[in-house]
């Protein structure tokens, strides 16, 4: 006891600096992963949420059902058209563009990292409501700048696989940015001697690129790819607010069938049970992406 | 020489284009906010507004209740920076101080990165409810209060203050508080500045969870609002359109004022 006592005496400090940040996340990250996990493995619901005595505990049934329901199946289809054109798309482009911006150091580069930068912190309600009316069948600007090519104008919410792809534009929009400036500090963090070490060699613009710069992003492209990945493998926010999932579950992501089960449905249980099903496919992602991570380059 | 400036040209127009191109939503925004409700049907759409008018913005505030929506984003915004002074403490403690079980907690939190919010977010309900918080701010501020990466960030960066600093201020006889508030802070005022600006956009733009826990309007915040303008209003483009430069023009202006900062955080944070 009095052990104990002078310990606290001595670490008093740090324990309460540590304390808030411990105890709240412990409260809303750690338990509810426990309780998640216990009740996908019941039928909890609304009833349930009521009165606890009306949880039955239902084995595995929860996460046998996911599999025989055509909406959840169709949501993993959908989520992996999701990340399997956004994920390229998105670091490619981010890549692309912060070697644009890190080609020069005038005032036009500078406020160029700003605009491409922006829709990055602006807020999703707001840009789908933006976005809705762009797309808007009648008064939308992109079936009017079709109009100049002469081309018909689409039903860009409305049609099943066009609505992916344009739930898929707005998303890739607003990626880039944050992506971006993590290659763009990347690329600022190379030493300049190495270009200049390589200029005397005579290497040229391609090839500094190809053998200096793409290798010495390794790290970056790494962070991107992966954070990317998971970020589309939750893609929820952008159907969640644009499209509702529809037309015909067209656009119905994992997350938001966890989310349209959870709180519109109140099948507390049956959500818990497909939230594990996502983190699970996270999981698997993530490690794999590390198996093919090659040698860190070191510099 | 002159393939280098041709080069340079092109790199130029490339970029200019692809950020006109990332600008467009933008600038239909704002022109669309200050059309007349007859101007929206017009074909050719016009960027620029030929009537333009402020009935939109004053809409927003007469017909809808967006200055109570606005007060309590600004308390949520008030409350995120309590929680980033959290963080803070936290990552401090784990950057110079050594206690038992130092790394077991350090862990632990980190663990919680890898958590999707879909698995959380049922239970976090759960709890909330249980607590009797649902329909409270407590119950909208409390579950995003602190987060790991903004303590990862501030551990980086404190454990690069050298510990004579502290040790001469220990010997001075100041407290640890008093050591934290007016050594800690002042000495890495550049984090602040980042983890200041990211965790007010966070704060903001926070949409999910107020929409969850909040069943009340007099607890909405703007994108719970703008959300709802958007199912009830669907067909008045002019007020819509309001709402949302309302909600994305002043974290735009904060943005410019602060990016360089921001930019060099992540440099500094050392993700290369």
């Amino acid at each position: 006891m009095k052990h104990l006592a002078s310990q606290w005496n001595k670490h008093k400090y740090p324990y309460l600096f540590i304390a808030p940040a411990v105890v709240l996340l412990t409260v809303f990250s750690i338990i509810p992963i426990v309780i998640a996990l216990v009740i996908s493995f019941t039928n909890m619901d609304l009833m349930g949420l009521a009165d606890y005595s009306n949880i039955k505990g239902v084995g595995l049934s929860n996460y046998i059902n996911l599999f025989k329901d055509p909406v959840f199946l169709k949501s993993i289809y959908n989520t992996a058209f999701y990340v399997f054109i956004g994920v390229p798309l998105v670091v490619a482009a981010a890549l692309g563009i912060a070697l644009l911006l890190n080609y020069g150091t005038s005032w036009l580069f500078k406020s160029f990292r700003v605009v491409y930068y922006m829709p990055s912190i602006t807020n999703i309600v707001a840009v789908a409501v933006v976005w809705g009316y762009l797309y808007n069948g009648t008064y939308g600007l992109f079936n009017y700048i079709l109009s100049w090519f002469g081309l018909p104008a689409q039903q860009w919410l409305q049609d099943p696989t066009l609505a992916k792809l344009s739930l898929i534009l707005l998303a890739f929009w607003k990626a880039i940015g944050l992506n971006m400036i993590i290659f763009l500090a990347a690329l600022q963090g190379i030493p300049r001697s190495y270009y200049e070490a390589a200029e005397i060699d005579g290497a040229t613009g391609w090839r500094k690129l190809r053998y200096i710069t793409i290798p010495l992003l390794g790290f970056a492209t790494f962070f991107v790819v992966i954070t990317t990945l998971i970020g589309w493998i939750q893609f929820f926010e952008e159907p969640l607010v644009m499209t509702k999932g529809g037309p015909l579950n067209a656009t119905m992501s994992m997350a938001l069938f966890i989310y349209n089960n959870g709180f519109q449905l109140s099948n507390f249980g049956y959500a818990a049970a497909g939230s594990f099903v996502l983190f699970i496919i996270i999981i698997l992602a993530t490690l794999a992406q590390f198996k093919i991570q090659k040698q860190e380059v070191e510099y | 020489m002159a393939v280098k400036r041709l080069e340079k040209s092109f790199m130029v127009l490339l970029l200019v284009i692809g950020g006109v191109l990332m600008m467009v939503p933008f600038i239909w925004m704002i022109g669309s906010s200050f059309k007349p409700e007859n101007e929206f049907t017009i074909i050719p759409p016009t960027i620029i507004p030929h009537h333009p008018t402020f009935d939109n913005y004053r809409n927003l505030f007469i017909k809808l209740e967006f200055l109570t929506y606005l007060e309590n984003t600004l308390v949520i915004v008030l409350f995120s920076f309590a929680g980033m002074f959290l963080n803070a403490m936290a990552g401090y403690a784990f950057a110079k101080f050594d206690f038992p079980g130092k790394n077991k907690f350090y862990y632990l939190i980190l663990a919680t990165m890898m958590i999707p919010g879909q698995v959380t977010m049922i239970p976090t309900y759960l709890i909330i409810n249980k607590l009797n918080l649902v329909n409270t701010m407590a119950g909208i501020v409390l579950p995003g209060l602190v987060g790991a990466f903004g303590i990862f960030l501030f551990r980086q960066f404190m454990s690069t203050i050298p510990i004579d600093l502290l040790e001469a201020a220990r010997l001075d006889g100041a407290g640890e508080l008093r050591i934290f508030f007016q050594l800690i802070v002042p000495v890495v005022k550049p984090v602040f500045a980042v983890q200041g600006i990211l965790t007010f956009i966070g704060a903001w733009n926070s949409f999910l969870w107020p929409l969850i826990i909040a069943n009340d309007e007099r607890l909405y915040t703007l994108s719970v609002g703008l959300s709802l303008l958007k199912g009830q209003y669907g067909t008045e483009f002019g007020l819509q359109m309001a709402g949302a430069a309302f909600m994305v023009v002043p974290i735009i202006i904060i943005f410019i004022f602060f990016q360089k900062h921001i930019i060099e955080g992540y440099t500094i944070s050392g993700i290369k």
